[in-house]
């Protein structure tokens, strides 16, 4: 299992990569192993508000289907159109072009919220079920 | 207090053979079983398009033997056991007293007085005192041999292929639903032309310490047919395909072999009472209570066990399997329904009309014939 350093984390399985003040969110490597192959994303659309900790979209996998939660407070600027064609890609590049959507973050913030995991502790809290 | 030891999911004979591979392994009905190797979805592929090499060591093996073993089964089962021919293979039932059911089986008949009942593995405990009790007073022996026997399937269009060349067998004279002796990679196994992946395919019962080098001999003869281990998480997607029902989804204690739409698996012409039958002949003549229903979603959103079935956006049923479909490309399920919606929605008249409430929404669905997918001949 991969935990990128310079991304931050949630215990949901999220992983965040500050860009001024845009969040882009994606799944974690451990997440997308848990799920297996995944299928069908549902985001939210450009231009929906979204509100840390409350589900927003959910990734669904041959087996099981999960909640997305937005780490962030914000406004969806952009999400990822290629998950559409090619879900595999969750799978395949969770970090890269697997990436699901993008949120400017409310109130002109230009950081994350508190809370959010490190790489350390987020590898931390997977350790056990590897 | 939960005896600890239990509380351990039991290995099977090639559980260190999952770990080499690096499967996901997880606890299946008290066994630790690989759920996928890597990608769930090309395994599934490889199944239809080449061939997959499953471990179904969990599966339960119960013999049945004596001079009137072929007399107990009639007793203890819904078919007709004793009109089987020695080296075939039936798909059956073990109902309780009321008709439902506690397990479906594949018998085969080694001899005239040996038999191999094929039980799920969360039933075996079940299904073993049930033959017990139930062959009482009979001159036929009951027993669990569960941990003497490793079982390997070998599923796809190219199976019998990679096989032919490790067995003396003639392939071609082993039929569907037929098991006999052979010697596969030199090991002796019962060799059976049996499956639940809607494709050609062979189960190999085997001695557990010869498990892992039959498993090796089968890996080395698919590695240029495109043969690749597959996990329970293939088994599951190529089953429901196939329209094949999954004890605890399709089959339980409350349903009866005639709510599945398998009341021909029941033998009311065969001698002598059976348990179940006074239940089982008052449903043959009732008008069905359900119908057992192929859905096919009609947007991404897959409905899953448990989800409510939907007529003009009325409770009118509950999926009992469901996910997308790696053959078909769209979410399919199967689902119990009120015939009446049956009946109407097979008209053609379903269209608009018919959805599964996915998590809150209603989405739309239609009615499809079982099986999804049928081999090509």
């Amino acid at each position: 299992m991969t935990v990128p350093p310079g991304l931050s984390y949630t215990a949901e399985h999220e992983w965040v990569a500050l860009d001024g003040a845009t969040a882009t969110v994606g799944i974690t490597d451990h997440a997308q192993r848990a799920l297996g192959d995944v299928v069908y994303v549902s985001m939210p659309a450009a231009g929906t508000t979204v509100t840390a900790g409350e589900p927003c979209g959910e990734v669904e996998s041959t087996k099981s289907v999960s909640d997305i939660y937005s780490p962030v407070d914000g406004e969806v600027t952009e999400i990822n159109a290629e998950i559409d064609d090619d879900p595999g890609l969750v799978n395949a590049d969770p970090y890269g072009a697997g990436w699901l959507f993008r949120v400017r973050l409310a109130d002109g913030a230009d950081q994350l919220p508190p809370g959010m995991l490190t790489p350390a502790e987020y590898a931390e809290l997977t350790k056990d079920t590897e | 207090m939960t005896d600890p030891e239990s509380a351990q999911p039991r290995h099977t004979p090639l559980t260190a053979v999952h770990e080499r591979l690096g499967a996901t392994l997880t606890d299946f009905a008290g066994w630790l079983m690989p759920l996928r190797y890597g990608s769930e979805l090309a395994e599934h592929r490889a199944v239809r398009a080449s061939a997959g090499l499953f471990d179904l060591s969990h599966m339960g093996e119960i013999t049945v033997t004596g001079p009137d073993a072929a007399g107990a089964l009639d007793y203890a089962l819904v078919g007709d056991l004793s009109a089987l021919a020695p080296g075939r293979a039936r798909y059956t039932m073990i109902c309780a007293p009321d008709g439902g059911v506690l397990d479906d089986l594949i018998v085969y008949r080694l001899s005239g007085t040996e038999f191999l009942v094929v039980a799920n593995a969360a039933n075996t405990a079940v299904v073993h005192a049930a033959l017990l009790e139930r062959a009482g007073g009979r001159a036929a022996r009951v027993a669990d041999e569960t941990a003497d026997y490793a079982l390997i399937a070998i599923q796809g269009p190219h199976a019998a292929g990679i096989l032919a060349p490790l067995t003396s067998a003639g392939l071609d004279g082993v039929r569907y639903y037929a098991g006999q002796p052979a010697e596969v990679a030199g090991r002796a196994v019962l060799l059976a032309r049996t499956g639940y992946t809607g494709e050609d395919g062979f189960e190999l019962f085997a001695r557990p310490d010869e498990a892992e080098r039959l498993w090796a001999a089968l890996t080395e003869a698919g590695s240029g047919a495109g043969l690749v281990p597959a996990g329970l998480a293939a088994r599951d997607t190529l089953r429901l395909e196939a329209g094949m029902p999954l004890y605890g989804n399709e089959l339980g204690p409350d349903v009866t072999p005639f709510d599945a739409g398998l009341g021909r698996v029941v033998k009311f012409g065969k001698p002598g009472d059976f348990v179940g039958r006074s239940a089982l002949a008052e449903r043959a003549r009732a008008a069905p209570r359900r119908a057992l229903a192929g859905l096919a979603g009609q947007s991404r959103r897959v409905p899953r066990h448990g989800h409510q079935v939907l007529w003009d956006g009325r409770a009118c049923g509950t999926v009992t399997s469901g996910a997308p479909s790696p053959t078909l490309g769209v979410p399919i399920a199967m689902a119990y329904i009120d015939p009446e919606v049956a009946r109407e929605a097979d008209g053609g008249d379903g269209q608009g009309r018919l959805a599964v409430d996915v998590r809150g929404s209603a989405e739309p669905a239609i009615l499809v014939p079982l099986p999804f997918y049928r081999r090509p001949a």
